[in-house]
């Protein structure tokens, strides 16, 4: 406490200089240790094999990680890295086309001013509120009956508006797009799609990479839609592919460490993405573009 | 006419929505010329089509369903057996005579009163934590504290239900070791905290992040101006910057009330770990339950129709008492 209450009689141009404020440090460290705990474990639990999962200390590493791995890899013909490809592509076009829409249609509502504007964006707003299932039921119901359910179109049609995305834009497209800019450029003769897509994209392009990033996570981690869409297990993405092994493996405690080892291969590539783009990612540079 | 201020249009949008990411931001509508007048229209016509395929014609059809039900004519084999007739409003009073629907929002309720407060009261305190200017190690701490947003729900349910299996998990181990008694996680009381257990540590790092924006973007200023008259750090924290980043604290209670009136993922994940769990444990749980394992999609309709129209009425009544909060807070 007395490390928090101490005043800052520094400028404050001198941030290294002053003391470390410990309570906040130790608050920051226990909550990276929360959140770190499950990510070490099934770390180390994927390299163990079936008889050390159980009897062995669960920080303890095990022998079998290329056991296990190679298991996966025969487990069905390798099913596993189809409901991976499968997922990139799902979270991947999916995700690019969110980003294309909400930036068409972001660049519009914060750009343009026009008869209905508050209308369509307010009511595309109110969509964020309708319960995810509200919503897949019906699409389901409609998909099927034009023959597109259990397809790779049925999960990937609907996932592609996302009002958020498009408020996101709106907010960005306001703040970094320069109205000057856009009249100067009509004043020269550019239309209105030279205009957006020559000056407004590429300056909404960090707003832009915020929205894909947004939407590949969201799909990526979309369970109940392909729960509901898919019945075909080789169009599965990875979330509803290890579901389907866990529901398998409640018989089967053997199948525990391929589920674990598909966890642990499952979540690498979205850390790994957040870790590479965090610049673009972090989101001060929503805040930060607005302030300036 | 283009050049007629809109009504409305000094605001990004609807109440605390607009005051989350947008930090008193005010859109600029630009004077186009005759020549892009249509132009705005062409640009919403992808969102606009997807709405209306994706959003509002599933609503617009579930409202149908929910209104019709299915009549079996004669043994009911053959394909003309079965007759979609007009129900009227009976599937919803079954809706509301039916009490397993019941039963899931309550048990809704439950969990959302031990994870929102929980979650929101970290996510607020780590950001302040990162927001104080002399804690080591908060560019580290953020991201690792914002990482579980990246794991998928169900991928963190599948892990944090291992670490709830006792012949696996260290904190059984610790216990045991110990000589602790040694709880069942998937029985009872204990299910809703597992459950929010989960929600919190996905949760929390991207509440924090939404928290952490809005204090970032207040002028170094005023904290200059409140330390020169002697606030402490703590001073700053409880008088100055909780009560600027009140609007994002509203928008965070307010999606994460929705997102527990939704929660599917969690227990869907454990269900296969345990036999305790009734298939309509969550509301969604229950619809999907009805519609799917039970083939009702009439009364499953209705049920969806019900719960959004729940949803509604509780938004608008959080954005209202919200709205008058702010406002008599910034008169």
């Amino acid at each position: 406490m007395t490390a928090l209450t101490l005043t800052a009689d520094a400028t404050g141009k001198t941030a290294k200089a002053r003391r470390t404020a410990w309570v906040p440090t130790l608050v920051l460290l226990l909550g990276t240790l929360y959140c770190l705990i499950p990510i070490a474990w099934v770390v180390i639990a994927a390299t163990k094999d079936r008889s050390e999962l159980f009897s062995t200390f669960s920080f303890a590493p095990g022998t079998g990680f290329f056991d296990n791995l190679s298991e996966l890899n025969a487990y069905r013909d390798g099913i596993y890295w189809q409901w991976m490809a499968n997922s990139v592509f799902y979270a991947g076009l999916g995700a690019l086309l969110s980003a294309a829409v909400s930036a068409a249609g972001g660049y519009a509502l914060g750009r343009f001013a026009f008869r209905g504007r508050e209308f369509i964006f307010k009511l595309m707003l109110a969509g964020v509120l309708v319960p995810s299932i509200v919503l897949a039921i019906p699409q389901y119901l409609l998909l099927s009956k034009m023959g597109l359910a259990d397809s790779y179109w049925s999960m990937l049609l609907p996932s592609i508006l996302s009002p958020y995305g498009v408020y996101l834009v709106r907010i960005y497209a306001a703040a970094s797009v320069p109205t000057e800019l856009m009249e100067a450029a009509r004043m020269d003769g550019a239309s209105e799609w030279r205009i957006f897509s020559r000056i407004a994209v590429p300056m909404m392009m960090p707003g832009l990479i915020t929205v894909f990033l947004f939407q590949f996570v969201a799909i990526w981690n979309n369970f109940l839609l392909p729960y509901v869409m898919l019945a075909d297990d080789t169009k599965f993405p990875i979330t509803l592919g290890l579901y389907t092994l866990l529901a398998q493996g409640a018989s089967q405690p053997a199948l525990y460490t391929l589920v674990i080892t598909g966890c642990l291969l499952a979540i690498l590539p979205l850390i790994g993405l957040f870790l590479v783009i965090q610049r673009f990612w972090s989101l001060d540079l929503l805040s930060g573009s607005i302030k300036s | 006419m283009t050049s007629t201020p809109l009504k409305g249009s000094d605001r990004t949008a609807v109440g605390p929505l607009a005051d989350g990411t947008g930090t008193a931001q005010t859109v600029r509508p630009s004077r186009t010329g005759r020549r892009g007048r249509s132009a705005p229209y062409w640009f919403l016509v992808p969102a606009l089509v997807l709405f209306a395929a994706f959003t509002v014609i599933p609503i617009g059809y579930a409202i149908w369903l929910s209104l019709h039900k299915v009549k079996i004519k004669g043994i009911g084999l053959g394909s003309g057996a079965r007759e979609q007739v007009w129900n009227g409003l009976g599937n919803y009073t079954d809706v509301f005579q039916n009490s397993e629907f019941g039963h899931s929002v309550l048990r809704a309720f439950g969990y959302g009163l031990i994870v929102i407060p929980t979650m929101l009261g970290l996510a607020l305190l780590f950001a302040l934590m990162l927001d104080t200017p002399k804690a080591r190690s908060a560019p580290f701490a953020r991201l690792m504290i914002f990482l579980p947003y990246a794991v998928p729900g169900i991928i963190a349910a599948l892990m944090w239900g291992f670490l709830y299996l006792p012949s696996v998990s260290p904190f059984y181990y610790l216990l045991d070791k110990f000589g602790l008694p040694q709880p069942n996680l998937f029985d009872g009381g204990n299910l809703y905290l597992s459950f929010a257990n989960i929600a919190v540590w996905g949760g929390t790092g991207f509440n924090m992040i939404v928290i952490y924006t809005a204090l970032r973007a207040i002028p170094q200023e005023i904290y200059e101006a409140a330390r020169i008259d002697g606030a402490s750090d703590l001073h700053i924290a409880l008088k100055i910057k909780i009560p600027i980043v009140l609007p994002s604290l509203v928008l965070t209670f307010f999606f994460s009330v929705i997102a527990t009136l939704q929660v599917f993922t969690e227990p869907m994940a454990l269900k296969p770990l345990t036999n305790a769990l009734p298939s309509s444990w969550s509301p969604l749980m229950a619809i999907y339950d009805s519609a799917f394992l039970k083939s009702d999609i009439y009364g499953a309709s209705a049920t969806a129709v019900v719960l959004a129209l729940a949803t509604f009425v509780l938004s608008f009544t959080l954005l209202r008492i919200s709205d008058r909060y702010t406002r008599e807070d910034a008169a």
